[in-house]
């Protein structure tokens, strides 16, 4: 029969399947409702800055730079199955990049960020090649070697990144109009992240997308039905740097200085631990993940300056309480919910999907 | 030339101190396949207990190594029991951000408990400095470097001969044949496990008495992946003389290259030989090649 059947119960999402033809298959919403709630949220999103603290809209800022880098490096490990312990690296590329573009060349911010995500691209290439050669855990260290050597290149190479005391830069600017206020960095990284969003769930469904995934799940047959390794394997890398480096280039200039002690192996195990807390190849997952990795150390500290009539010293332990509170989050992931945040909230929304059967 | 030799000396005493903490990482990766981002944590819990014992209790040195190794026995043990046996089977990445996620946070406990300022050991060895020739070595060095010559000695005699040895040998090799034979794979596991944490608490004690005990002893675990990548790393004698190399070729890379390029170079230097490896070598010196089958 045409179309979907009126359902009585409106949270009752789907009740068999109806779809006719392809495009209905393939749609990426499967019902008007689903339609509707992705609106309901991209409304909430625009809406939130004007109604919300500015300490809150920060908050929301950084979650979306944060979302952008963790994009990236679902794409190269998530999708593509390639471990890359460098995501740290590969950020300060970026933002050293466009820092040394705006503030020294003087360009202007929306050129210096395209060309300093393809500066980071190529980096992220050349430290792919190894990938021709190497696989999982091999691969891994080649990318913390890399992380090693682009930190010390960040620490020395004064004449371009100034050393350990960095580079000083100047919000953005479109005309007049100058970003340097949570709220209007908070519209432009709105828009910067539902692009990275929308283009990184659109590869899965390409057939570049379907390669990656062959890679991931088993490269040598792959390679047998035709699938140039090597290509698609650097063509990951460049992708995940590009975010990485575009990532870089919006934090620098949302901090206004740009110092290598944000770009250390620490912010590499932060991303991956975004993405598998989150859900490894999953583009929400990144967000989720994200969004968790970022809200951790304020929910620390905010719970332990409300503990702090119970447990007098609880502030001074605070730092080392959010290391340990990070690892033992990882782990607990790990060996409950492999599968992140991305799974949970499919359980959630499979159970309306479903509802009144289980499964 | 006797500051080529003063690096060459110094470069052979950390050398023997990484084959030491590379020995524990060979021995887990052997007989698990699971490479352990923590065995840094392991050093700095190690040389951390030892120090309280020696200080708080105020034990000697002897029995306060003694009692810091029973204790990360325990936690060597511990770890594999509640981190690694829920992880069997799954995929690499999942046991690499495991041990990730456990280097963390041990580390954060650490902080905890200890706080993150230097401390030094009490002068257990005499302080004049012994000559040799014209050369100035410290008497700590050379106990470091004799005490990890002496203890690689042993451990290559305890793999070779000794029961438990032979028994962990099997179970790195086959874990079903291991099994068929009678031998009980989780107690190896355990015993793995416990048994690198204990090398790292020896490893931790060296470190502390030659740079002193401080949270940047945990970068240590870090800068062993080269020599254990240089040696190949399912192969013991490769952890040793991988050590040793590195050991040597940071030390000379550090004293000739800072120099020229503002400082640094020793922590760089580990990590472009290791490209090098992988580029040239992947399965190190000794390691035995992966061939994979369709």
């Amino acid at each position: 029969m045409p179309g979907p059947l009126k359902l009585r119960n409106p949270f009752a999402i789907e009740c068999g399947v109806y779809k006719t033809s392809y495009e209905q298959d393939m749609a990426i919403h499967p019902t008007p409702l689903a339609r509707l709630r992705l609106l309901a949220m991209l409304g909430a999103f625009t809406v939130f800055p004007l109604l919300a603290d500015p300490y809150y809209v920060s908050v929301a800022n950084l979650i979306a730079i944060a979302s952008i880098g963790a994009i990236g490096l679902n794409i190269l490990t998530g999708f593509t199955g390639q471990i890359s312990i460098g995501h740290g690296a590969f950020l300060g590329v970026g933002a050293y990049a466009a820092g040394y573009l705006t503030s020294q060349l003087g360009w202007s911010f929306w050129l210096a960020l395209p060309v300093a995500g393809a500066i980071t691209a190529l980096v992220g290439a050349l430290f792919g090649l190894p990938s021709l050669r190497l696989k999982g855990l091999y691969l891994a260290m080649a990318t913390l070697a890399a992380q090693v050597i682009i930190e010390f290149a960040m620490y020395h190479w004064t004449a371009v990144t100034g050393g350990s005391r960095g580079l000083l830069l100047s919000s953005p600017r479109l005309g007049g109009f100058q970003f340097d206020s949570e709220i209007r960095y908070y519209y432009l990284l709105l828009a910067f992240t539902v692009a990275a969003f929308v283009f990184a769930q659109n590869l899965t469904r390409t057939r570049i997308g379907r390669a990656f995934m062959a890679i991931r799940d088993r490269d040598l047959a792959a390679e047998v039905m035709g699938i140039e390794l090597f290509r698609f394997k650097i063509l990951a890398f460049a992708l995940s740097s590009f975010y990485a480096g575009v990532t870089g280039a919006l934090w620098g200039h949302y901090l206004t200085v740009v110092s290598p002690e944000h770009f250390t192996i620490t912010t590499s195990i932060e991303y991956l631990a975004m993405i598998i807390i989150g859900g490894l190849g999953n583009v929400t997952g990144s967000v989720f993940g994200a969004a968790f990795m970022t809200l951790i150390p304020i929910v620390l500290r905010e719970s332990a300056k409300a503990l702090t009539g119970v447990l007098p010293n609880i502030e001074t332990v605070v730092n080392a309480l959010r290391e340990f509170t990070f690892g033992a989050t990882i782990i607990l992931f790990l060996i409950f919910e492999p599968e992140g945040l991305a799974k949970i909230w499919k359980n959630m929304k499979d159970y309306f999907r479903l509802w009144p059967f289980t499964y | 030339m006797t500051f080529f030799l003063q690096l060459v000396i110094s470069g052979l005493v950390i050398g023997g101190v990484y084959a030491l903490v590379a020995l524990g990482f060979v021995l887990i990766y052997k007989a698990s396949d699971v490479i352990n981002f923590a065995q840094g944590e392991f050093l700095l819990i190690g040389a951390h207990l030892t120090l309280t014992f020696m200080l708080v209790y105020n034990l000697p040195l002897i029995p306060a190594v003694l009692g810091a190794l029973l204790v990360a026995v325990l936690l060597g043990a511990a770890v594999e029991r509640l981190i690694l046996r829920p992880l069997i089977g799954e995929p690499i990445i999942s046991m690499i951000m495991a041990t990730i996620g456990l280097s963390s946070a041990l580390r954060g406990l650490l902080q905890v408990f200890w706080g993150t300022e230097t401390r030094t050991f009490p002068a257990v060895f005499s302080q004049e400095a012994v000559s040799f020739g014209g050369l100035v070595v410290s008497p700590v060095y050379l106990w470091s470097l004799g005490l990890a010559v002496l203890l690689l000695a042993i451990f290559t005699f305890f793999f070779k001969r000794s029961l438990v040895g032979i028994a962990m040998r099997a179970t790195a090799d086959d874990q079903q044949a291991a099994l068929s034979m009678g031998i009980s794979v989780k107690i190896i596991f355990a015993v793995t496990w416990a048994l690198a944490a204990a090398i790292s608490t020896v490893g931790g004690v060296l470190l502390g008495n030659i740079n002193g005990v401080n949270i940047s002893l945990a970068h240590f675990g870090l800068k062993v992946l080269p020599v254990v990548i240089l040696g190949g790393l399912d192969s013991i004698p490769g952890a040793i003389v991988g050590g040793f190399i590195i050991g040597l070729l940071e030390n000379l890379a550090g004293g000739y290259l800072d120099p020229l390029l503002g400082g640094g170079v020793k922590e760089v230097a580990p990590f472009v030989i290791l490209v090098l490896i992988l580029m040239i070598k992947p399965y190190g010196l000794f390691g035995k090649q992966i061939i994979e089958r369709v």
